[in-house]
């Protein structure tokens, strides 16, 4: 007897149930293969920049941005270990009049050659033989190239301070790879044409033969002055996949729910389906089918929608990641990898995981179903009229209530390596729980529920209390989607509003002004500061000077920032308590701080200033959205002192009384050449801050979307499948005299019950989830706390339109089944 | 040779960026060379090497020759610069050694900008090193220090007689016109004593050597394709010296020789008494180049017939100098029997010389 026409054609005879049990299965899989794909992308392409970067070298000694002094190359060379030495002065160079910035590499051409190789320019034909040693030649690569339309021996303005140097493009780096801003010169050049005499940012060691790095690492520590740290080359390899991969994590879990929602719409198909189709089963059983077999291919039936949503939703995910990479870049917005332009590429082995987990998800789907019609007795399933005797009846209500405890237990767990696997497990718990606990919260609805009013109105009423197991499958798909989307509002709502809040803690002055990105090669020097204070209708001016530390290896580098702080820190979006300290310098550190290096307030820790090592007090934490590697803010007045560095990056200017903010900023504006100089209004830079927040979370909306997208196929399938099954239901009920119409009215009245239990639960458990979300997610991926806000509104619109729909597409559903005529309805089963 | 190899270089430079704003010390006739200070570096001249190369027995009699040459540039970029790692002045070294038995060079470079204890070259005596390579003089011995990815070598070279002037008093003529010159002087015949080791085995060598120090801030005149020179010390302790250049048509341009008698001055011969006739060639598989490695070479009424140790002599420094040339150890045959050792360097056969 041929069974693939009996068992997987019957899922080409639902076909709007079996589409969205695909549809869902196919959204999660494409999602979550887009993300590894990007990511992938992203990561391969900014390791690959590394490496060639990294080259040969066994060992880097790196040092704050600001750099270390050139000394410790002749000490580090000559020392026996160390067989090559390569020193690099690294500044992220502003070209002139525009945003853009490259990475400037001052290298020696006759180190580089052996240690990192890769980078090795290569002069024009018809070039000098020295003019890789050119103090005007720039070598750049082919990004460069195409991204500012230079050509050979065309000129090419940086940006350094506020004024700008013209150097000449001599030729261009044939090994470096295509995919990054780069650009190299000789050291001596870029020492004296971009303010770091003196200063090296990086010496790259190849070691001798036979050394072992972890061994002379130590040893070569202990030469090391404060603040510089050697490192194994792949450090900063781990330290950017390190950071972006909590984000990548966060988002592959958000596909991972979709796929969960997937596998429950599957569950809720083949759980109607399976009732419906009971008689079937019987008579195959009665004929010779074994239990074993009836299982395997109900269980098949799942499987092939699965594979198909597998094998559907990865080749979507390649498309899906071709396009963000297109749109958003390799870090899907979120800034982790900027000045890259990865290539997608197919990964065999992951795309195989991805079918299989689609796969996975319509087995799951199709277990229980399967083994409840699997384990009736034929005889008893001959006699028709049990459909009700559904899956779920009263739940797991113990089991549902443990399961939530445990999620609360499970918040208390600490990140495992940098990821806050304790959260996720207590938003599994959470839904899980929830679901287990749907049953009894539909029967307490019913029992709440008056029984009055319409006939109607009570026949539904009384379907919810007495069969919930209907009502849980559609409920429990609507719970599911709908907590997910009220979470992930929750989360991003309340995460823009504490953004907001801090870019108006933030952003007192009246006026704005800066040399390019913090990490540019564009700074303020003192003549140029003393010009801003002096400026017309420039009342107090607080300049900022942005430097970085390196406190740990492995660790990526901590952003200090030198500013007017006022002793008790009040201006500071603080975060917790004060404790102001005596007379010693004191600093203020981000909340990363505490989650990375476990530094409280009240305790005195060093600081790596300028090769020493400086006590510093901690006096309070502050909250820093922009920083998710830590940031240490320290008096301004006390960072002079303590490092002798005058420059500045950044002015806030409160403006003299009665001056114009536009006379001052174009008088500021014009201070310097060209767009040497940006000024802005806290409004334009709050404008732009959140825009950008809203960009890096498009990706969440876009799953939030995919998850309302989702509960409504779920209601819409569950309601069709269950309409189907009741055909003999609305027959009897016609005969008892209740009109099409008012069985119509019954069904929508059934649908947004159980919608409105689907929807009720989802919003609880959204909320509980949303808060895992800021208290545990957040806070140990991105080290941030966020104030809660809930969006209210914008969740009692979704919760109620989800209602009406489900009562519109339970009517719909159920006119498709009236069609029939009711005596002929009743009749076939006799 | 690869130090002429590099005067060509830098001599093809049309626009010398930088050059402009900076004053080599010229190359005059009449300046007396003074030792030991010539032996130092002279730092305000373009370009300055100090050359050596020999032959070495190991213990059990096999020959191998060695080549060792250390460079000093002058780049004439940085001049102005407040940057410690302005590269004013650079050292590149070359080293080869010779082995019969491998049939080929064996050979690696290194180059430095000085400053930071890298690199560096001190005047008034000889001493000029690039990390762990290093050229130095104390008293009259040399020590030659050079460890390579296959080889390395310690050799102690000792002088027993002064240094022999080439050209009118060390003024070294390159062209018919005397503005191509340089200051050059040579110290045949030193005694060679140290370890090399290869295939990671040390072993202890004897033998004799050939010291060369010229340093120039002139250019090579227009026209050389390449040149053919040789330094031979000769079994009964004379020693000569020859070169000449060649056109682009392959005749001689200019030649010039130094022989020094066993006893007596130095005798400096004029270009008519000075002949090289190529006898035979051999092909490189490595580059396609056709080189002469055996000759006859004629000085005054004497011939003396050289002949390779190894015909595959070629050095491809192109990481560095960016040439193919040869540069290999010779044997000495006079009236059919040998009568000495020495080097013989030829470039100029394959392609001409990049410029710049």
């Amino acid at each position: 007897m041929k069974l693939a026409p009996v068992f997987l054609g019957s899922l080409a005879r639902r076909r709007v149930a079996t589409l969205f049990s695909l549809m869902a299965i196919v959204l999660g899989v494409a999602l979550g293969m887009a993300v590894q794909a990007v990511h992938e992308a992203a990561l391969s392409e900014f390791g690959r920049g590394l490496r060639s970067l990294a080259g040969q070298a066994d060992l880097q000694v790196v040092g704050p941005r600001g750099g270390f002094d050139e000394g410790l190359y002749a000490q580090l060379a000559a020392r026996p270990e160390v067989a090559d030495a390569s020193p690099v002065v690294e500044v992220e160079v502003k070209l002139a009049g525009r945003e853009d910035t490259l990475t400037l590499l001052g290298v020696d051409v006759f180190a580089l050659a052996r240690v990192t190789p890769l980078l090795l320019p290569r002069a024009d034909e018809g070039g000098e033989r020295f003019a890789v040693l050119a103090d005007d030649g720039i070598f750049v690569s082919a990004a460069v190239r195409q991204a500012f339309g230079l050509k050979s021996g065309e000129a090419i303005r940086l940006q350094v301070g506020a004024t700008d140097v013209t150097l000449r493009v001599a030729g261009d780096l044939p090994a470096a790879g295509d995919a990054r801003r780069l650009a190299v010169m000789d050291i001596a050049a870029v020492q004296a044409r971009f303010g770091r005499l003196g200063r090296l940012t990086r010496i790259d060691l190849r070691l001798v033969d036979g050394v072992e790095p972890g061994a002379v690492r130590d040893v070569l520590q202990g030469v090391l002055p404060a603040g510089v740290l050697v490192e194994a080359p792949e450090a900063a390899e781990d330290q950017a996949a390190n950071l972006s991969r909590a984000y990548r994590v966060n988002l592959t879990m958000l596909a991972a729910m979709a796929l969960l929602t997937g596998g429950f719409l599957v569950f809720s198909a083949q759980a109607l389906s399976v009732v419906r189709r009971r008689t079937e089963f019987a008579f195959l059983r009665a004929i010779g089918l074994s239990r074993r077999t009836l299982f395997g291919w109900l269980v098949a039936e799942g499987a092939a929608v699965g594979l198909a949503g597998g094998l559907v939703g990865t080749a979507l995910g390649y498309g899906l990641a071709w396009g963000a990479l297109v749109l958003l870049g390799g870090d899907l917005g979120a800034g982790y990898f900027s000045g890259l332009t990865p290539q997608l590429q197919f990964q065999p082995g992951v795309s195989v995981a991805y079918v299989a987990l689609g796969m996975l998800a319509g087995v799951a789907g199709a277990w229980l179903p399967a083994r409840e019609a699997a384990t009736v007795s034929p005889a008893q399933a001959l006699k028709a009229g049990d459909e009700a005797a559904l899956l779920g009846g009263r739940g797991h209500p113990v089991c549902g209530a443990t399961l939530l405890a445990l999620s609360v237990a499970a918040c208390g767990i600490p990140p495992v390596d940098g990821l806050p696997l304790g959260g996720y497990l207590a938003v599994a718990c959470l839904l899980a729980g929830a679901v287990m606990l749907l049953p009894a919260v539909a029967s307490g609805v019913a029992w709440l529920l008056p029984a009055r009013g319409p006939v109607p109105a009570r026949l539904a009423l009384a379907r919810l209390g007495a069969a919930p197991g209907h009502a849980v499958v559609a409920a429990a798909g609507v719970l599911t989607s709908v907590a997910l989307a009220a979470a992930m509002a929750i989360m991003v709502a309340s995460f823009r509003d504490s953004v907001d809040q801090w870019l108006n803690q933030i952003l007192p002055a009246d006026l704005y002004l800066r040399a390019g990105k913090a990490s540019g090669s564009g700074y303020l020097d003192e003549d140029l500061q003393r010009r801003i204070a002096a400026t017309p209708g420039v009342g107090q001016v607080a300049f900022t000077r942005h430097e970085s530390l390196r406190l740990a290896a492995g660790q990526a580098p901590v952003a200090l920032i030198a500013r007017p702080v006022s002793k008790d820190g009040s201006e500071l979006p603080l975060a917790g308590r004060v404790h102001p300290g005596g007379e010693g310098p004191q600093v203020w550190i981000s909340e990363a701080m505490q989650d990375l290096y476990g530094w409280q307030p009240g305790q005195q820790v060093d600081l790596p200033l300028a090769g020493r090592r400086v006590a510093v007090h901690v006096a309070g934490v502050w909250r820093d959205y922009a920083r998710q590697t830590g940031a240490v803010m320290i008096d301004l007045g006390d960072y002079r002192r303590l490092t002798g560095d005058r420059l500045a990056n950044d002015a806030a200017i409160a403006l003299a009384p009665g001056a114009g903010a536009s006379q001052v900023a174009d008088a500021l504006t014009t201070m310097a050449g060209a767009r040497a100089l940006e000024v802005a209004r806290p409004g334009e830079i709050r404008a732009i801050s959140l825009r950008i927040f809203d960009r890096t979370f498009a990706v969440t909306y876009l799953l939030e979307a995919v998850a309302v997208a989702i509960g409504l196929a779920g209601v819409a399938a569950s309601f069709a499948a269950l309409a189907a099954a009741r055909r003999r239901e609305f027959g009897m009920l016609r005969h008892l005299g209740l009109t099409r119409r008012q069985i119509g009215w019954m069904l929508a009245q059934e649908g947004a019950l159980a919608a409105g239990v689907g929807v009720l639960g989802g919003l609880l458990t959204g909320g509980a989830i949303g808060l895992v979300l800021i208290e545990v997610v957040n806070r140990q991926s991105f080290h941030w706390s966020m104030d809660l806000h809930v969006p209210w509104g914008s969740l009692a619109l979704f919760g109620v339109g989800l209602i009406a729909l489900a009562a519109l597409a339970a009517v719909l559903a159920g006119r498709q089944a009236m069609r029939q005529d009711a005596v002929l309805a009743v009749r076939e089963d006799w | 040779m690869d130090r002429r190899v590099f005067l060509l270089a830098l001599a093809g430079l049309p626009v010398w960026r930088g050059a402009r704003a900076v004053d080599f010390a010229p190359v005059l006739p009449g300046r007396r060379l003074v030792f030991p200070a010539d032996h130092g570096a002279h730092p305000d001249f373009r370009t300055e090497w100090w050359y050596a190369t020999g032959w070495l027995h190991v213990p059990d009699g096999t020959p191998l020759g060695f080549q060792t040459t250390f460079f000093r540039v002058r780049t004439g970029m940085g001049e102005g610069s407040p940057s410690a790692f302005a590269p004013r002045q650079l050292i590149l070294a070359h080293a080869a050694i010779a082995d019969p038995r491998l049939g080929r060079l064996r050979h690696d470079e290194r180059s430095a900008r000085v400053g930071f204890g890298r690199a560096g070259f001190e005047s008034g005596h000889t001493r000029v090193w690039v990390g762990d390579w290093r050229f130095e003089q104390t008293g009259e011995r040399y020590r030659a220090e050079v460890r390579a990815a296959d080889f390395s070598y310690a050799l102690d070279l000792l002088a027993d007689d002064p240094p022999v002037l080439n050209g009118r008093a060390g003024f070294s003529t390159k062209a018919p016109d005397s503005r191509h010159a340089s200051y050059y002087y040579s110290r045949p015949q030193l005694k060679v004593s140290g370890s090399v080791t290869l295939e990671g085995r040390s072993q202890s060598v004897t033998g004799h050597a050939w010291l060369d120090h010229e340093w120039s801030s002139e250019l090579l005149p227009d026209g050389a394709q390449g040149w053919d020179w040789v330094g031979l010390n000769l079994d009964d302790g004379s020693a000569l010296m020859a070169f000449r250049m060649r056109g682009r048509d392959g005749r001689a341009l200019w030649a010039a020789a130094t022989f020094r008698p066993t006893d007596g001055p130095a005798r400096v011969l004029s270009p008519v008494d000075i002949g090289f006739e190529a006898l035979r060639q051999w092909r490189s598989t490595r580059t396609g180049i056709t080189y002469p490695v055996e000759w006859r070479v004629r000085i005054g009424w004497r011939f003396f017939h050289l002949q390779p140790l190894l015909d595959d002599q070629e050095l491809d420094s192109s990481r560095s100098t960016g040439a193919v040339y040869w540069e290999g150890a010779v044997r000495v045959m006079e009236a059919g029997r040998e009568f000495g050792r020495g080097y013989l360097e030829m470039t100029g056969y394959g392609e001409r010389i990049r410029i710049g």
